[in-house]
């Protein structure tokens, strides 16, 4: 059963329940970064973590209440036997070249991994039950996730929560890179969480603003962490990222503020959680010389993401003086500088279809290494529906105008209709460099039934994943504390000298060989009759032989002839 | 078919076809060219109309109005090009950055075989800059182009300055679907040839470019635009591109609707529309247009900037601003915002353009005919080449020759080899013996590639015939009809591709090809027949068309500045094979004049 109206509750006696979730298992904590990017263009990151002290998957234990933890997905992971579970969906392409990198990086369209627990024997069985479950829970199309766009990478995808877990065949990997995400997903996305979108930060998610920005992407993580390392927890992690564009929502002016951005201002903090936080990276901005921030804060944090050390200001929604006499916390960034040039991140990829015609083609893959002097490898995985049938022996990889020989090659062929090729390579990639990765393939024709309604759209290739751990400016925290920002803790540190990055390339929209479907009626006719009529009477005109017939004698004539036979005279003619 | 497998019935039938074989194939000469110029009778044709549903409903509300603006920022590009003297990058690059667009920059340098004298070019060396706007929330997979040139001297500067303008009007809306590619290029075509081939990672022609750094997914469409004058009194669309290649029609109809919904004047082939069907001069009018059409689509090249993308299959179109003495006169906002309609219809697209039709002639904006209403004019054509091969004398020798005892088809191989081995001559020779032509001649190099080209083609006319004694002695009576027989053949195979391909050229070729071949024997007086097959030649079919080029756009020549025409004609036809894979003179020199020598062939035969 569900706690009855946790809201109602809670507004009225919230000393209580800030009393009664430390003695419960299970924490709820709220945050936001909010990034002005180089652009002029603002990220805002949201995440919502939720911590569960139970395991869902100990034999004969069933969990039956539920508190923070939503119930629907809670259900999932225990019927499914899921281990690790990773969605996300994503309207937009994240530009890396001007935003640099996001804090958890999504490939646009939907994406789904998922690890099994390791006592499933029909993981097939339990990943297509789950995709359709998933459907119906995130209104989304996952149930067209089968087997024909479900891979098992070897390597790119690691289970991020506890478990060591590396036998791939617990593994499936699917994306949908033509999947479109609206406010039909963004509803249940907000049901999971505690307070709703009724309190806290989930108040500023207004669809009507989040779906007029540059780039929206909403995920949800569920993995098994260590707290504390006494006992397993379930950690639930829902982020949504969102880019706001200048040029398209400012009317000439350069400001940003959370009215303006979302249409709405935070007036408390969501009861239920344990900490509700707003940042905003001021580390380009020690001086105040590039914008303005208000209302200013005394709290500044600081934490190690992607490699570098940010200072953030830190707004504290729980407590009272953050919203002021107003009771309403409005942020207000007011730039003053320019927009600056292009970013050069150190890791970054490009893809795209090279070639014209409509029967071979030749995938480019270009992954840029802008390390001055460190060379670091890359996990490149690539899944490629069967319809484009990969020449495996065509593939190069040359970086620097060299020959660079990948030292892990992962590769599996498609299976027409059944399974798409599957390629993971671990590349070295020079310093300073760009990497060019190049196979070719053709295009495959497709039965008429295959073709998708709108067939000279073009077909869809899903991102490839360029996976690596990045030199890092400055060491990484390897403890995993508590007390850091949830933005800067999603993927564990193995080590002080470099951290983990993911990048996604775009997809690809390839165009097939397409019938002309406007007139199939016309072409079906037409070929048949010509082949029918046409080809039948001349193939039978020129197979024939044609003699003169010569007309059967009259019966008199006949018996004449037989009674001259048997006297042995000459037959008459 | 049962009349066929009628000993009797078909013995009638070859009898009549026999009998009456001149004058059928003259009925079908004459009724291919009637039917042919029947098309540009409006009653005949078809009206246009939107086929995607994509562009027809969903009208697009314009809201352009910064063409004042953009005619100071031409003045402004004018002042930097003239200071930069060539295509002002940095400024370029810095206009695009501050609209807001992702801004990159191509270099690329292109050695011409020869000296293009008509653009003054021989080492082209330049830069392409294109901004790309992203869509919002759109993964990078689909893109529109709009392009201008930046050309020498004064023109196209307020082309690139509407571009600047949309472009900075275009980056504060919401409702992109699709990236859009704003591309500004040196050197006309070879600059987009050069920013297509980067772009799709290609090289087809040997040009040297560097590689892009931004892309934006498969692009869909294409506009090209060039404007020389703050007003203008009407826009032209240009349709043909390379190799006679036609973009959707469905591109005209919005470029039409758009025309009609603004009040702009448009024409196609510099013609106004002209209402009055029913009266002589209206059809001369219309049958004018779609011969104009049919001329450039004939000649192969790229008519503008556009024509080089559908080798890509990209739809695309140049608009033209035409400023004439009329005194209707439209500003750079109304033209801007007919862009904004059709790049904003474009972008509600869901498929690529394919509803409506790739083959088709236009006589008016507003009418077209089908590939299904021109081709019985070619198949007319056509048909008698058929006839003349089954001319009974023909094929029994045919079926003779096939024998392998038979010096048939030895005496057949040697005319073909050596008419071949000529046009192998006439397709390399020209560009490779330059050099020792200047040498030794007091020309420079394109006349030198021009001349070579044309000496070979009259030296041509002189070594192939007789060859057949070489390996089989005395021409028998039996030699010349097998190679008639295989002359008429290849040529219908060869007439048929083409105009399959490129109707205009098929057609244009028919025309002058088809009644000397079919009625060439060598029994006929030799030197009226060499005459008029030299005067129906290919050559003179270029010949021919450049005069009446001319004569449709109303600036007649006279016989010597003809010949110069002539002359430029074929430098650039060799100029865009060698640049941008145009295939018309590989096309007549391999193999369209190797069959014509077979003919002239026949005609010595002795």
């Amino acid at each position: 059963f569900r706690f009855p109206s946790p809201i109602g509750h809670i507004s009225t006696c919230p000393s209580l329940i800030g009393q009664c979730c430390k003695t419960h298992p299970g924490s709820f904590q709220e945050e936001l970064v909010i990034r002005p990017l180089h652009s002029g263009d603002i990220y805002a990151s949201f995440q919502f973590r939720t911590l569960w002290d139970t395991d869902f998957l100990q034999e004969g234990q069933k969990v039956s209440h539920y508190r923070l933890f939503p119930k629907s997905l809670g259900q999932v992971l225990s019927k499914f036997s899921v281990r690790e579970l990773h969605i996300s969906f994503t309207q937009g392409f994240w530009r890396t070249m001007q935003w640099g990198q996001p804090f958890i990086p999504s490939p646009p369209g939907a994406e789904l991994w998922v690890w099994f627990h390791d006592t499933v024997s029909d993981v097939d069985g339990n990943w297509k039950e789950l995709t359709n479950v998933l459907s119906g829970i995130f209104c989304a199309s996952l149930n067209f996730i089968d087997l024909t766009n479900t891979v098992q990478p070897s390597a790119s995808f690691k289970p991020l929560g506890l478990g060591n877990a590396t036998d791939h065949r617990f593994l499936r990997y699917a994306t949908l890179p033509r999947e479109i995400v609206c406010t039909e997903n963004l509803t249940p996305w907000k049901k999971l969480l505690p307070c709703g979108s009724k309190a806290g930060l989930a108040v500023l998610m207004k669809s009507e603003k989040l779906f007029h920005s540059s780039f929206h992407s909403q995920a949800v993580h569920i993995r098994p962490i260590c707290q504390q390392c006494s006992s397993k927890a379930w950690e639930l992690r829902q982020t949504l990222n969102v880019v706001f564009d200048l040029h398209t929502s400012g009317q000439g002016k350069k400001e940003w503020s959370l009215f303006k951005m979302f249409s709405r201002t935070l007036t408390e903090a969501c009861p239920l959680a344990s900490s509700s936080k707003v940042y905003v990276d001021i580390t380009d901005n020690p001086e105040g010389e590039l914008f303005e921030l208000s209302p200013a804060t005394p709290l500044l944090g600081q934490a190690v993401v992607l490699g570098d050390r940010r200072t953030y200001s830190v707004y504290d929604l729980s407590r009272a003086e953050t919203f002021g006499q107003l009771r309403s916390f409005n942020l207000l960034l007011r730039w003053k500088g320019d927009s600056g040039d292009m970013l050069r991140p150190l890791l970054h990829a490009e893809r795209y279809v090279a070639g014209f015609g409509l029967q071979t083609g030749e995938i480019h893959t270009v992954i840029y290494n802008n390390h001055p002097y460190r060379a670091f490898p890359v996990l490149l995985m690539d899944s490629v529906p069967w319809y484009l049938q990969l020449y495996i022996h065509t593939l190069t990889v040359t970086s620097k105008s060299r020959d660079n020989k990948p030292s892990y090659i992962h590769y599996q062929p498609a299976k027409d209709r059944h399974r798409p090729h599957l390629l993971e390579m671990l590349i070295q990639l020079p310093p300073h460099s760009m990497t060019e990765v190049t196979v070719q393939f053709e295009r495959a024709l497709l039965k008429w039934t295959e073709y998708t309604p709108d067939p000279n759209h073009g077909f869809y290739v899903g991102s490839s994943v360029v996976s690596a751990l990045v030199p890092s400016m400055v060491a990484m925290r390897t403890n995993f504390t508590q007390d850091q920002p949830l933005f800067s803790s999603f993927v564990p540190v193995k080590e002080e000298s470099s951290y983990f990055v993911r990048v996604y390339t775009e997809p690809l929209l390839v165009n097939l060989p397409t019938p002309d479907f406007s007139m199939p009626y016309n072409v079906i006719c037409l070929t048949c009759t010509v082949v029918a009529v046409g080809y039948g009477s001349f193939y039978n005109l020129l197979t024939r032989t044609f003699q003169v017939d010569e007309p059967s004698p009259p019966l008199s004539k006949r018996l004449a002839n037989l009674i001259r036979r048997m006297r042995g005279v000459p037959l008459l003619t | 078919m049962g009349l066929l497998s009628d000993p009797n019935r078909r013995k009638a039938l070859t009898g009549l076809l026999t009998r009456l074989n001149t004058p059928i194939c003259i009925v079908c000469y004459l009724a291919g060219i009637v039917w042919f110029m029947g098309l540009a009778f409006e009653p005949f044709t078809l009206r246009t109309y939107m086929s995607e549903n994509a562009m027809g409903s969903t009208m697009v509300e314009e809201r352009f109005s910064s063409g004042e603006r953009a005619l100071s920022l031409a003045k402004e590009f004018d002042a930097h090009k003239r200071k930069a003297g060539g295509m002002p990058v940095e400024w370029l690059v810095k206009a695009m950055q501050s609209r807001g667009l992702e801004v990159f920059t191509q270099s690329f340098s292109r050695k011409l075989p020869f000296p293009d004298e008509n653009k003054e070019r021989y080492m082209v060396r330049g830069t392409n800059v294109y901004g790309i706007l992203r869509a919002p929330r759109a993964p990078r997979t689909e893109a529109l182009v709009i392009t201008a040139p930046c050309s020498p001297g004064n023109t196209n500067n307020q082309a690139v300055a509407l571009l600047l303008a949309l472009a900075q009007y275009f980056r504060n809306q919401i409702y992109w679907a699709k990236d859009i590619i704003f591309l500004v290029n040196e050197h006309d075509l070879i600059g987009t040839q050069a920013w297509l081939e980067g772009y799709h990672h290609t090289n087809i022609t040997g040009m040297e470019y560097s590689p892009l750094q931004g892309r934006a997914g498969s692009i869909q469409a294409a506009l090209s635009l060039e404007l020389s004058s703050d007003v203008i009194t009407s826009l032209d669309l240009v349709l043909e591109g390379l190799n006679g290649q036609l973009p959707n029609l469905d591109l005209a109809n919005l470029f039409y609707a758009f025309c009609q919904k603004l009040g702009v004047l448009c024409t196609i082939q510099g013609k106004l529309q002209r209402n009055d069907w029913d009266t002589a001069e209206g059809y001369t009018h219309a049958a004018q247009t779609m011969m104009l059409m049919v001329l450039k689509q004939a000649c192969g090249r790229s008519w503008g900037d556009h024509g080089l993308f559908l080798r890509y299959h990209i739809e695309a179109a140049s608009v033209r601003g035409i400023n004439s003495f009329r005194h209707y006169k439209t500003d750079a906002t109304t033209i801007g915002r007919l862009l904004e309609g059709m790049v904003r219809k474009l972008n509600n697209l869901l498929e690529r353009l394919h509803q409506s039709y790739f083959f088709y002639l236009l006589p008016s904006l507003s009418r077209f005919v089908s590939i299904g209403y021109y081709m019985p004019a070619f198949g007319l054509l056509a048909v008698i080449l058929l006839l003349r091969v089954s001319f009974p004398g023909l094929c029994h020798c045919f079926s003779v020759s096939l024998q392998p005892s038979s010096p048939g088809v030895l005496t057949v191989l040697t005319p073909v080899v050596i008419s071949h081995l000529t046009g192998v001559a006439l397709y390399l020779l020209p560009v490779h013996l330059q050099e020792m032509a200047v040498e030794h001649f007091p020309v420079s190099e394109t006349e030198a590639v021009v001349l070579t080209a044309i000496a070979i083609y009259t030296a041509g006319l002189a070594l192939p015939h007789n060859t057949q004694r070489l390996l089989s002695g005395e021409g028998t009576e039996q030699g010349w009809k097998v190679l008639k027989l295989t002359a008429l053949l290849y040529l219908a195979v060869l007439l048929g591709c083409t105009a399959l391909i490129n109707f205009s050229l098929g057609f244009i070729l028919a025309v002058t090809l088809v009644p000397i071949t079919a009625s060439i024997t060598p029994h006929m007086p030799k030197a009226l027949y060499a005459v008029v097959m030299v005067l129906l030649s290919p050559a003179f079919t270029i010949l021919y068309c450049v005069f009446i080029y001319q004569e449709l756009i109303e600036a007649p020549v006279s016989v010597s500045e003809g010949w110069m025409l002539f002359l430029s004609v074929i430098s650039q036809g060799i100029l865009d094979h060698a640049l941008y894979g145009s295939l018309v003179y590989p096309l007549l020199a391999l193999f369209i004049y190797p069959c014509w020598l077979m003919f002239w062939n026949i005609l010595f035969w002795n």
